[in-house]
């Protein structure tokens, strides 16, 4: 073997590719969530949109895109590798397993919850960003920016819709939960003066970032904002 | 042995050989003492069985003092059954209540094939021992062990490290039957004491890939595996492991 070897095809390696992912998708979280709370600004949707067409048109935007993209992919093919190999790992299940006795069940149902996520992502990705990148947005707003706001202002008066991204938003809050703290294990960060502060930060995270996306449908369907 | 006024109903698993297909049994046992360790539960068993010319049920075990790690079993869904930082052996059966089910299976994972019954088959954690866990000295006399000063803290945490007995119960519980707390334990006894540098980032690579090659799983994090340790071995090990593995593969120039 030479130079890195099996570094990110060993089970270590493997770990640390969705740590890395993970930590990634989770900063790209921040900047989706706090472009989106334009919208309680409650200006109908003028401040949300220039924060909407910056998103859209900064070339640098569009570039760390792909890099999204090709993040978001490889932590699920990568999930659904290692998850595939850990079943081969247990090939007889036990008859009584008493998993909550000694692990919460968010950590061990990542896999169900990232495909809960995955099966939203879809749904989400064909509400706003094929609209917004392929078929385009019909109206602009008062500032001659594409209005987006007015797209999420109709998507969302379905009930329907609103429901599954609330539930959603639930996968997302226990997915969190798990991943923050897990990520920062993975990648060695455990350290005794560091570990409170870690968990901590992932619980706080995991909530504000949920509620905050959750809220967005809410106050859209009843009408809370312009 | 003493007879006590416990009854309860056994679901053991039967298998003849590793090929064979096997089942949970139930067995009736009356009159157990709550002062019997769990496995003289089994011993009472098996002789009964052995009374009654059936084969009676095979299990690992060896020190009965909780500190050989050969004693493995599947308890109510736990290895080594309810009690925290406690083998089987030294699981008494006031811990359960009279009338219980009780359901023991073999450890369970790719890695540790079942033998018969209740013993599986622990030698790929030797494997793995054999891939690096252990310090190269010159033979001859032992230098004075204070030429080595060994921070108090280090030294407590190597010794933690140490006391994994290798039972597998780790492996047993996690749910994708991965060795990660055990061969993380076996990495850091050797890596945080001075004796284990020279080697040291040799060990994490060699070990983890004989880790790899006896099939384990991947570890999620869970937390499952230091929960249900005898000895209590820390998640830190393993962040540690990982710490290693980096630096082995991404700043070492050595490679292996």
């Amino acid at each position: 073997m030479s130079g890195f070897g099996n570094a990110f095809s060993s089970s270590i390696g493997k770990k640390f590719i969705m740590g890395i992912t993970g930590l990634f998708l989770i900063l790209f979280l921040i900047v989706h969530c706090g472009i989106n709370a334009l919208i309680f600004i409650n200006d109908g949707g003028l401040t949300f949109n220039v924060g909407a067409h910056f998103m859209a048109t900064n070339w640098i935007i569009r570039a760390g895109e792909v890099v999204l993209f090709i993040g978001l992919l490889v932590h699920i093919f990568q999930a659904l590798r290692l998850t595939l190999e850990n079943q081969k790992a247990r090939p007889v299940k036990y008859a009584v397993n008493d998993g909550k006795a000694n692990s919460k069940w968010y950590s061990r149902s990542m896999g169900l919850l990232g495909t809960l996520l995955l099966i939203f992502l879809v749904v989400h990705l064909k509400d706003f960003w094929v609209v917004s990148r392929f078929t385009g947005i019909p109206t602009v707003d008062a500032n001659g920016h594409e209005d987006l706001y007015a797209v999420m202002k109709e998507k969302f008066q379905d009930p329907v819709r609103v429901a599954v991204y609330i539930l959603a938003m639930f996968s997302l809050c226990y997915h969190l939960l798990h991943g923050f703290a897990s990520a920062f294990q993975t990648l060695g960060w455990n350290h005794s003066k560091y570990n409170g502060i870690i968990k901590g930060a992932g619980v706080w995270y995991s909530i504000i970032i949920s509620i905050l996306f959750a809220a967005m449908p809410i106050a859209v369907y009843f009408g809370l904002i312009q | 042995m003493s007879t006590g006024n416990m009854n309860l109903t056994l679901k053991v698993w039967r298998q003849k050989n590793n090929n064979a297909k096997g089942a949970l049994v139930d067995y009736k046992l009356a009159d157990i003492s709550p002062d019997m360790s769990f496995l003289e539960m089994f011993d009472v068993l098996n002789e009964q069985l052995i009374n009654k010319g059936e084969e009676p049920v095979v299990f690992d075990h060896d020190c009965r003092e909780g500190i050989c790690g050969m004693c493995s079993m599947f308890i109510n869904g736990r290895p080594h059954g309810p009690k925290d930082l406690v083998t089987t052996c030294q699981l008494h059966m006031r811990s359960f209540k009279d009338g219980d089910t009780i359901v023991v299976e073999p450890w369970r994972a790719a890695a540790f094939p079942v033998v018969k019954d209740l013993t599986v088959d622990r030698s790929a954690f030797d494997r793995v021992i054999a891939a690096g866990g252990f310090i190269s000295v010159n033979t001859g006399n032992a230098q004075d062990a204070n030429n080595l000063p060994i921070p108090k803290m280090q030294a407590d945490a190597a010794f933690e490290a140490a006391a994994c007995i290798g039972c597998g119960a780790c492996v047993a519980t996690c749910k994708n039957a991965s060795a990660m707390l055990f061969v993380s334990a076996k990495i850091s006894q050797l890596a945080l004491l001075p004796q284990g540098q020279p080697e040291r980032y040799r060990r994490v690579q060699s070990m983890v890939a004989q880790m790899d090659a006896e099939g384990f799983g991947n570890c999620t994090n869970t937390g499952a595996c230091e929960a249900e340790c005898p000895k209590g071995i820390s998640l830190e090990n393993i962040a540690r492991m990982n710490r290693d593995f980096a630096s082995a593969k991404f700043i070492s120039e050595e490679t292996v």
